[in-house]
Protein backbone atom coordinates (compact mmCIF):
# COMPACT_ATOMS: atom_id res chain seq x y z
CA UNK A 1 0.00 0.00 0.00
CA UNK A 2 2.80 2.44 -0.89
CA UNK A 3 0.82 4.97 -2.69
CA UNK A 4 -0.72 6.18 0.86
CA UNK A 5 2.04 6.79 1.87
CA UNK A 6 4.42 9.57 -0.36
CA UNK A 7 6.54 10.60 2.22
CA UNK A 8 8.17 6.86 3.22
CA UNK A 9 11.59 6.36 3.79
CA UNK A 10 14.88 6.52 2.01
CA UNK A 11 14.69 3.53 -0.54
CA UNK A 12 16.83 0.22 1.00
CA UNK A 13 19.01 0.25 -1.85
CA UNK A 14 20.31 3.09 -1.96
CA UNK A 15 21.03 2.68 2.17
CA UNK A 16 22.80 -0.36 0.73
CA UNK A 17 25.14 1.20 -1.39
CA UNK A 18 26.21 3.68 0.86
CA UNK A 19 26.88 1.71 3.31
CA UNK A 20 28.71 -0.38 0.99
CA UNK A 21 31.33 2.40 -0.40
CA UNK A 22 32.08 3.32 3.18
CA UNK A 23 33.15 -0.12 4.28
CA UNK A 24 34.70 -1.22 1.22
CA UNK A 25 36.87 1.77 1.34
CA UNK A 26 37.77 0.99 4.33
CA UNK A 27 38.23 -2.28 4.02
CA UNK A 28 40.51 -2.42 0.28
CA UNK A 29 42.84 0.17 2.37
CA UNK A 30 43.12 -2.42 4.97
CA UNK A 31 44.02 -5.06 2.62
CA UNK A 32 46.59 -3.63 0.59
CA UNK A 33 44.64 -2.43 -2.26
CA UNK A 34 45.17 0.54 -2.09
CA UNK A 35 47.90 1.96 -0.07
CA UNK A 36 46.39 5.89 0.23
CA UNK A 37 44.84 5.95 3.72
CA UNK A 38 47.66 4.54 6.04
CA UNK A 39 50.27 6.05 3.43
CA UNK A 40 48.26 9.66 4.30
CA UNK A 41 47.70 8.61 8.22
CA UNK A 42 51.51 8.25 8.33
CA UNK A 43 52.77 11.36 6.70
CA UNK A 44 50.24 13.82 8.27
CA UNK A 45 51.09 12.92 11.66
CA UNK A 46 54.74 12.96 10.84
CA UNK A 47 54.04 16.91 9.58
CA UNK A 48 51.88 17.20 12.20
CA UNK A 49 54.03 15.77 14.86
CA UNK A 50 56.86 18.36 14.15
CA UNK A 51 55.34 21.11 15.43
CA UNK A 52 52.39 19.99 18.12
CA UNK A 53 53.20 16.37 19.72
CA UNK A 54 50.03 14.17 18.53
CA UNK A 55 49.00 11.22 20.06
CA UNK A 56 48.74 8.20 17.36
CA UNK A 57 45.15 6.70 18.41
CA UNK A 58 43.57 10.05 18.29
CA UNK A 59 44.41 10.58 14.28
CA UNK A 60 41.41 9.28 12.14
CA UNK A 61 41.71 9.50 8.07
CA UNK A 62 38.27 8.84 6.10
CA UNK A 63 37.94 8.53 2.12
CA UNK A 64 34.12 8.71 1.24
CA UNK A 65 33.81 8.72 -2.34
CA UNK A 66 30.84 9.99 -4.31
CA UNK A 67 30.15 10.43 -7.88
CA UNK A 68 31.57 13.86 -8.36
CA UNK A 69 33.18 14.67 -5.38
CA UNK A 70 35.05 12.96 -2.70
CA UNK A 71 35.88 13.77 0.55
CA UNK A 72 39.05 13.14 2.66
CA UNK A 73 38.44 13.63 5.98
CA UNK A 74 41.87 13.68 8.42
CA UNK A 75 40.53 14.16 12.07
CA UNK A 76 42.95 14.53 14.28
CA UNK A 77 42.85 15.45 18.32
CA UNK A 78 45.11 17.82 18.86
CA UNK A 79 46.16 19.24 22.74
CA UNK A 80 45.60 23.21 23.04
CA UNK A 81 49.00 24.34 23.25
CA UNK A 82 52.62 22.45 23.34
CA UNK A 83 53.08 23.03 27.37
CA UNK A 84 50.19 21.83 27.71
CA UNK A 85 51.15 18.99 25.80
CA UNK A 86 54.36 18.29 27.84
CA UNK A 87 51.81 19.13 31.29
CA UNK A 88 49.54 16.61 29.57
CA UNK A 89 52.39 13.57 29.54
CA UNK A 90 53.16 14.23 32.89
CA UNK A 91 49.57 14.11 34.40
CA UNK A 92 46.75 13.38 32.40
CA UNK A 93 44.14 16.38 32.00
CA UNK A 94 41.14 17.41 29.53
CA UNK A 95 42.31 19.02 26.56
CA UNK A 96 39.91 20.22 24.03
CA UNK A 97 40.09 18.34 20.36
CA UNK A 98 40.49 20.79 17.42
CA UNK A 99 39.24 19.37 13.67
CA UNK A 100 41.30 19.53 10.85
CA UNK A 101 38.78 18.60 7.84
CA UNK A 102 40.13 18.80 4.36
CA UNK A 103 37.96 18.19 1.10
CA UNK A 104 39.12 16.98 -1.69
CA UNK A 105 37.47 17.68 -5.14
CA UNK A 106 37.92 15.32 -8.40
CA UNK B 1 46.30 -23.44 -25.43
CA UNK B 2 43.11 -23.13 -23.25
CA UNK B 3 41.88 -19.83 -21.51
CA UNK B 4 41.75 -20.97 -17.82
CA UNK B 5 38.58 -19.19 -15.65
CA UNK B 6 37.85 -19.31 -12.68
CA UNK B 7 34.07 -19.00 -11.14
CA UNK B 8 34.61 -17.08 -8.14
CA UNK B 9 32.58 -15.07 -5.09
CA UNK B 10 33.82 -15.41 -1.65
CA UNK B 11 30.36 -15.75 -0.64
CA UNK B 12 28.80 -19.26 -0.53
CA UNK B 13 25.31 -20.10 -2.33
CA UNK B 14 25.43 -16.88 -4.74
CA UNK B 15 25.63 -19.53 -8.03
CA UNK B 16 29.32 -20.13 -8.86
CA UNK B 17 28.24 -24.15 -9.67
CA UNK B 18 25.15 -23.01 -11.40
CA UNK B 19 27.37 -20.75 -13.19
CA UNK B 20 29.90 -22.52 -13.99
CA UNK B 21 27.62 -25.15 -15.23
CA UNK B 22 25.78 -22.87 -17.43
CA UNK B 23 28.73 -21.26 -19.11
CA UNK B 24 30.89 -24.30 -19.61
CA UNK B 25 27.29 -25.71 -21.30
CA UNK B 26 27.31 -22.36 -23.31
CA UNK B 27 30.41 -22.54 -24.59
CA UNK B 28 30.58 -26.20 -25.26
CA UNK B 29 27.34 -25.09 -27.39
CA UNK B 30 29.41 -22.96 -29.07
CA UNK B 31 31.49 -25.99 -30.36
CA UNK B 32 34.21 -25.29 -28.15
CA UNK B 33 36.04 -28.16 -26.60
CA UNK B 34 35.37 -27.50 -22.57
CA UNK B 35 36.61 -28.54 -19.25
CA UNK B 36 34.80 -28.08 -15.96
CA UNK B 37 36.44 -28.93 -12.85
CA UNK B 38 35.45 -29.16 -9.41
CA UNK B 39 38.03 -27.54 -6.85
CA UNK B 40 35.16 -27.83 -3.49
CA UNK B 41 36.71 -31.06 -2.08
CA UNK B 42 34.93 -32.45 0.15
CA UNK B 43 31.65 -30.89 -0.60
CA UNK B 44 31.21 -31.34 -4.53
CA UNK B 45 28.12 -30.39 -6.29
CA UNK B 46 29.53 -29.85 -10.01
CA UNK B 47 28.99 -33.50 -10.78
CA UNK B 48 25.40 -33.22 -9.70
CA UNK B 49 24.80 -30.04 -10.74
CA UNK B 50 25.48 -31.41 -14.24
CA UNK B 51 23.94 -34.71 -13.64
CA UNK B 52 27.00 -36.93 -13.81
CA UNK B 53 26.94 -37.67 -10.47
CA UNK B 54 26.85 -41.66 -10.40
CA UNK B 55 29.18 -41.46 -13.12
CA UNK B 56 32.51 -40.15 -11.21
CA UNK B 57 34.93 -42.72 -10.42
CA UNK B 58 38.28 -40.75 -10.49
CA UNK B 59 38.55 -37.03 -9.21
CA UNK B 60 41.23 -34.39 -9.19
CA UNK B 61 42.99 -35.54 -6.65
CA UNK B 62 43.47 -39.00 -8.44
CA UNK B 63 44.42 -37.51 -11.21
CA UNK B 64 47.09 -34.77 -9.47
CA UNK B 65 48.55 -37.72 -7.36
CA UNK B 66 49.19 -39.00 -10.02
CA UNK B 67 47.69 -42.38 -9.41
CA UNK B 68 45.35 -41.96 -12.82
CA UNK B 69 45.28 -40.40 -16.01
CA UNK B 70 43.12 -37.25 -16.38
CA UNK B 71 41.75 -39.02 -19.34
CA UNK B 72 40.72 -42.01 -17.06
CA UNK B 73 38.81 -39.39 -14.76
CA UNK B 74 37.36 -36.77 -17.13
CA UNK B 75 33.39 -37.64 -17.47
CA UNK B 76 32.09 -36.92 -21.22
CA UNK B 77 28.44 -35.17 -21.32
CA UNK B 78 25.92 -37.43 -22.35
CA UNK B 79 24.26 -34.38 -23.98
CA UNK B 80 27.32 -32.20 -25.72
CA UNK B 81 30.42 -34.09 -26.84
CA UNK B 82 32.58 -31.05 -26.59
CA UNK B 83 31.67 -30.77 -22.41
CA UNK B 84 33.94 -32.15 -19.95
CA UNK B 85 33.73 -32.77 -16.39
CA UNK B 86 36.97 -33.55 -13.52
CA UNK B 87 34.97 -33.86 -10.18
CA UNK B 88 36.30 -33.23 -6.89
CA UNK B 89 36.59 -35.66 -3.94
CA UNK B 90 33.67 -36.20 -1.92
CA UNK B 91 35.54 -38.03 0.65
CA UNK B 92 39.21 -36.72 0.61
CA UNK B 93 40.79 -34.35 2.75
CA UNK B 94 41.50 -30.77 0.84
CA UNK B 95 44.92 -30.67 2.00
CA UNK B 96 45.54 -33.98 -0.68
CA UNK B 97 45.78 -30.99 -3.17
CA UNK B 98 49.11 -30.15 -3.22
CA UNK B 99 50.37 -27.03 -5.38
CA UNK B 100 52.06 -28.98 -7.53
CA UNK B 101 49.72 -31.45 -7.85
CA UNK B 102 46.76 -28.58 -9.04
CA UNK B 103 49.64 -26.89 -11.19
CA UNK B 104 50.95 -30.27 -13.22
CA UNK B 105 46.13 -31.35 -13.83
CA UNK B 106 46.14 -27.71 -14.98
CA UNK B 107 48.90 -27.64 -17.44
CA UNK B 108 47.63 -30.62 -19.25
CA UNK B 109 44.01 -29.30 -18.80
CA UNK B 110 45.45 -26.67 -20.72
CA UNK B 111 46.92 -28.15 -23.94
CA UNK B 112 43.77 -30.43 -24.13
CA UNK B 113 40.88 -28.25 -24.18
CA UNK B 114 39.79 -24.65 -25.28
CA UNK B 115 38.27 -23.74 -21.96
CA UNK B 116 38.89 -24.68 -18.76
CA UNK B 117 36.17 -23.79 -16.12
CA UNK B 118 37.54 -23.74 -12.24
CA UNK B 119 34.49 -24.26 -9.77
CA UNK B 120 35.94 -22.32 -6.96
CA UNK B 121 34.70 -23.17 -3.54
CA UNK B 122 33.57 -20.75 -0.92
CA UNK B 123 35.34 -18.59 0.94
CA UNK B 124 39.06 -17.44 1.10
CA UNK B 125 40.76 -20.22 2.59
CA UNK B 126 43.26 -22.74 0.31
CA UNK B 127 40.52 -24.27 -1.99
CA UNK B 128 39.88 -20.77 -3.16
CA UNK B 129 43.32 -19.81 -3.78
CA UNK B 130 44.58 -23.02 -5.49
CA UNK B 131 40.80 -22.45 -7.80
CA UNK B 132 42.04 -19.00 -8.84
CA UNK B 133 45.85 -19.53 -9.00
CA UNK B 134 46.46 -20.98 -13.03
CA UNK B 135 43.23 -18.75 -14.04
CA UNK B 136 43.48 -15.92 -16.81
CA UNK B 137 40.21 -14.92 -16.75
CA UNK B 138 38.12 -14.67 -13.36
CA UNK B 139 34.32 -14.72 -13.50
CA UNK B 140 33.36 -12.74 -10.27
CA UNK B 141 29.48 -14.21 -9.53
CA UNK B 142 27.71 -11.26 -6.94
CA UNK B 143 24.11 -11.33 -5.74
CA UNK B 144 22.89 -7.81 -5.53
CA UNK B 145 23.10 -7.73 -1.68
CA UNK B 146 25.19 -6.41 0.71
CA UNK B 147 27.34 -9.00 2.06
CA UNK B 148 27.71 -10.60 -1.64
CA UNK B 149 29.46 -7.57 -2.42
CA UNK B 150 31.49 -7.31 0.20
CA UNK B 151 32.49 -10.62 -0.26
CA UNK B 152 33.21 -9.97 -4.00
CA UNK B 153 35.29 -7.73 -3.38
CA UNK B 154 37.41 -9.92 -0.90
CA UNK B 155 37.85 -11.78 -3.91
CA UNK B 156 38.93 -8.79 -6.22
CA UNK B 157 41.65 -8.51 -3.43
CA UNK B 158 42.70 -11.99 -4.04
CA UNK B 159 42.82 -12.10 -7.23
CA UNK B 160 44.96 -9.31 -7.90
CA UNK B 161 47.60 -10.89 -5.12
CA UNK B 162 47.05 -14.84 -4.86
CA UNK B 163 47.26 -15.96 -8.74
CA UNK B 164 50.01 -16.68 -11.18
CA UNK B 165 49.17 -13.91 -13.21
CA UNK B 166 49.08 -11.38 -10.89
CA UNK B 167 52.64 -12.81 -9.49
CA UNK B 168 54.39 -12.17 -13.31
CA UNK B 169 52.95 -8.43 -12.90
CA UNK B 170 50.54 -8.91 -15.29
CA UNK B 171 46.76 -7.92 -14.56
CA UNK B 172 44.02 -10.43 -14.09
CA UNK B 173 41.28 -9.70 -16.29
CA UNK B 174 37.97 -9.85 -13.39
CA UNK B 175 34.24 -9.77 -15.16
CA UNK B 176 31.54 -9.18 -13.13
CA UNK B 177 28.67 -11.64 -13.29
CA UNK B 178 25.52 -10.67 -11.41
CA UNK B 179 23.34 -13.58 -10.88
CA UNK B 180 19.58 -13.67 -8.64
CA UNK B 181 18.62 -10.08 -10.20
CA UNK B 182 15.19 -9.19 -9.95
CA UNK B 183 14.77 -5.96 -11.70
CA UNK B 184 11.34 -5.51 -10.39
CA UNK B 185 12.83 -5.06 -6.47
CA UNK B 186 15.91 -3.37 -8.12
CA UNK B 187 12.99 -1.09 -10.02
CA UNK B 188 11.11 -0.75 -6.66
CA UNK B 189 14.43 0.28 -4.86
CA UNK B 190 14.23 -2.61 -2.91
CA UNK B 191 17.35 -4.23 -4.19
CA UNK B 192 20.73 -2.79 -5.60
CA UNK B 193 20.71 -2.41 -8.88
CA UNK B 194 23.03 -3.34 -12.18
CA UNK B 195 24.76 0.21 -12.13
CA UNK B 196 24.92 -0.09 -7.91
CA UNK B 197 26.98 -3.04 -8.16
CA UNK B 198 28.62 -2.31 -11.08
CA UNK B 199 29.77 1.60 -9.61
CA UNK B 200 30.66 -0.41 -6.22
CA UNK B 201 33.01 -3.61 -7.79
CA UNK B 202 34.35 -1.56 -10.39
CA UNK B 203 34.09 -4.27 -12.67
CA UNK B 204 33.37 -5.13 -16.08
CA UNK B 205 29.77 -6.73 -16.52
CA UNK B 206 29.93 -9.93 -18.28
CA UNK B 207 26.08 -10.65 -17.85
CA UNK B 208 22.92 -10.12 -15.70
CA UNK B 209 21.15 -13.38 -14.73
CA UNK B 210 17.48 -13.02 -14.04
CA UNK B 211 16.06 -14.50 -10.80
CA UNK B 212 14.17 -17.51 -12.24
CA UNK B 213 12.53 -20.73 -11.20
CA UNK B 214 14.33 -22.08 -14.60
CA UNK B 215 17.82 -21.85 -12.60
CA UNK B 216 16.07 -24.69 -10.15
CA UNK B 217 14.38 -26.56 -11.91
CA UNK B 218 17.64 -27.15 -14.38
CA UNK B 219 19.76 -28.27 -11.39
CA UNK B 220 16.94 -30.19 -10.34
CA UNK B 221 17.12 -32.02 -13.65
CA UNK B 222 20.92 -32.53 -13.65
CA UNK B 223 21.16 -30.26 -16.26
CA UNK B 224 22.93 -27.12 -17.24
CA UNK B 225 19.70 -24.22 -17.86
CA UNK B 226 21.36 -23.75 -21.26
CA UNK B 227 20.49 -27.42 -22.06
CA UNK B 228 17.26 -27.89 -20.30
CA UNK B 229 15.78 -24.55 -21.63
CA UNK B 230 17.38 -22.82 -23.91
CA UNK B 231 15.51 -20.00 -24.74
CA UNK B 232 14.80 -19.07 -21.17
CA UNK B 233 15.79 -15.85 -20.11
CA UNK B 234 18.58 -17.28 -17.61
CA UNK B 235 19.80 -19.69 -20.75
CA UNK B 236 19.78 -16.21 -22.81
CA UNK B 237 22.07 -14.38 -20.55
CA UNK B 238 24.55 -17.60 -19.38
CA UNK B 239 24.58 -17.80 -23.54
CA UNK B 240 25.52 -13.99 -24.44
CA UNK B 241 27.74 -14.34 -21.26
CA UNK B 242 29.61 -17.24 -22.71
CA UNK B 243 29.97 -15.44 -26.10
CA UNK B 244 31.36 -12.08 -24.26
CA UNK B 245 34.09 -14.59 -23.09
CA UNK B 246 35.08 -15.88 -26.66
CA UNK B 247 35.56 -11.94 -27.39
CA UNK B 248 32.20 -11.42 -29.23
CA UNK B 249 30.61 -8.23 -29.14
CA UNK B 250 27.31 -9.10 -27.44
CA UNK B 251 24.59 -6.55 -26.44
CA UNK B 252 23.94 -6.40 -22.94
CA UNK B 253 20.06 -7.42 -22.27
CA UNK B 254 18.85 -5.43 -19.08
CA UNK B 255 16.52 -7.87 -17.72
CA UNK B 256 13.19 -5.74 -17.54
CA UNK B 257 9.53 -5.66 -15.04
CA UNK B 258 7.67 -7.61 -17.64
CA UNK B 259 5.17 -7.73 -15.25
CA UNK B 260 1.58 -6.73 -16.44
CA UNK B 261 -0.49 -4.43 -14.73
CA UNK B 262 -2.32 -6.72 -12.87
CA UNK B 263 1.04 -8.04 -11.06
CA UNK B 264 1.63 -4.79 -10.32
CA UNK B 265 -1.47 -3.95 -8.68
CA UNK B 266 -1.36 -6.97 -6.96
CA UNK B 267 2.28 -7.27 -6.12
CA UNK B 268 2.81 -10.34 -7.58
CA UNK B 269 6.19 -11.37 -8.00
CA UNK B 270 7.45 -11.29 -12.03
CA UNK B 271 8.24 -14.61 -13.47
Amino acid sequence: MRWFMPFRRRKSASVARDRLQILLTHERGADGQSDLIPILREEVLAAVAKHVSVDVDKVQVKIERGKAVSLLEIDIELPCDPESAKRRQRAPQATRPQRLAVSQAH
Amino acid sequence: MAQVVVVTSGKGGVGKTTTTAALGAALAQEGQRVAVVDFDVGLRNLDLVLGAERRVVYDLIYVSQGNVKLSQALIRDKRLENLYLLAASQTRDKDALTDEGVEKVMGELRSTFDWVICDSPAGIERGATLAMRHADVAVVVTNPEVSSVRDSDRIVGLLDAKTDKAARGERMEKHLLLTRYDPVRAGRGDMLNVDDVIDILSLPLLGIIPESEEVLRASNLGSPVTISTPKSAPARAYSDAAQRLMGMDVPMAFPSDRSGLFSKLFGRKAA
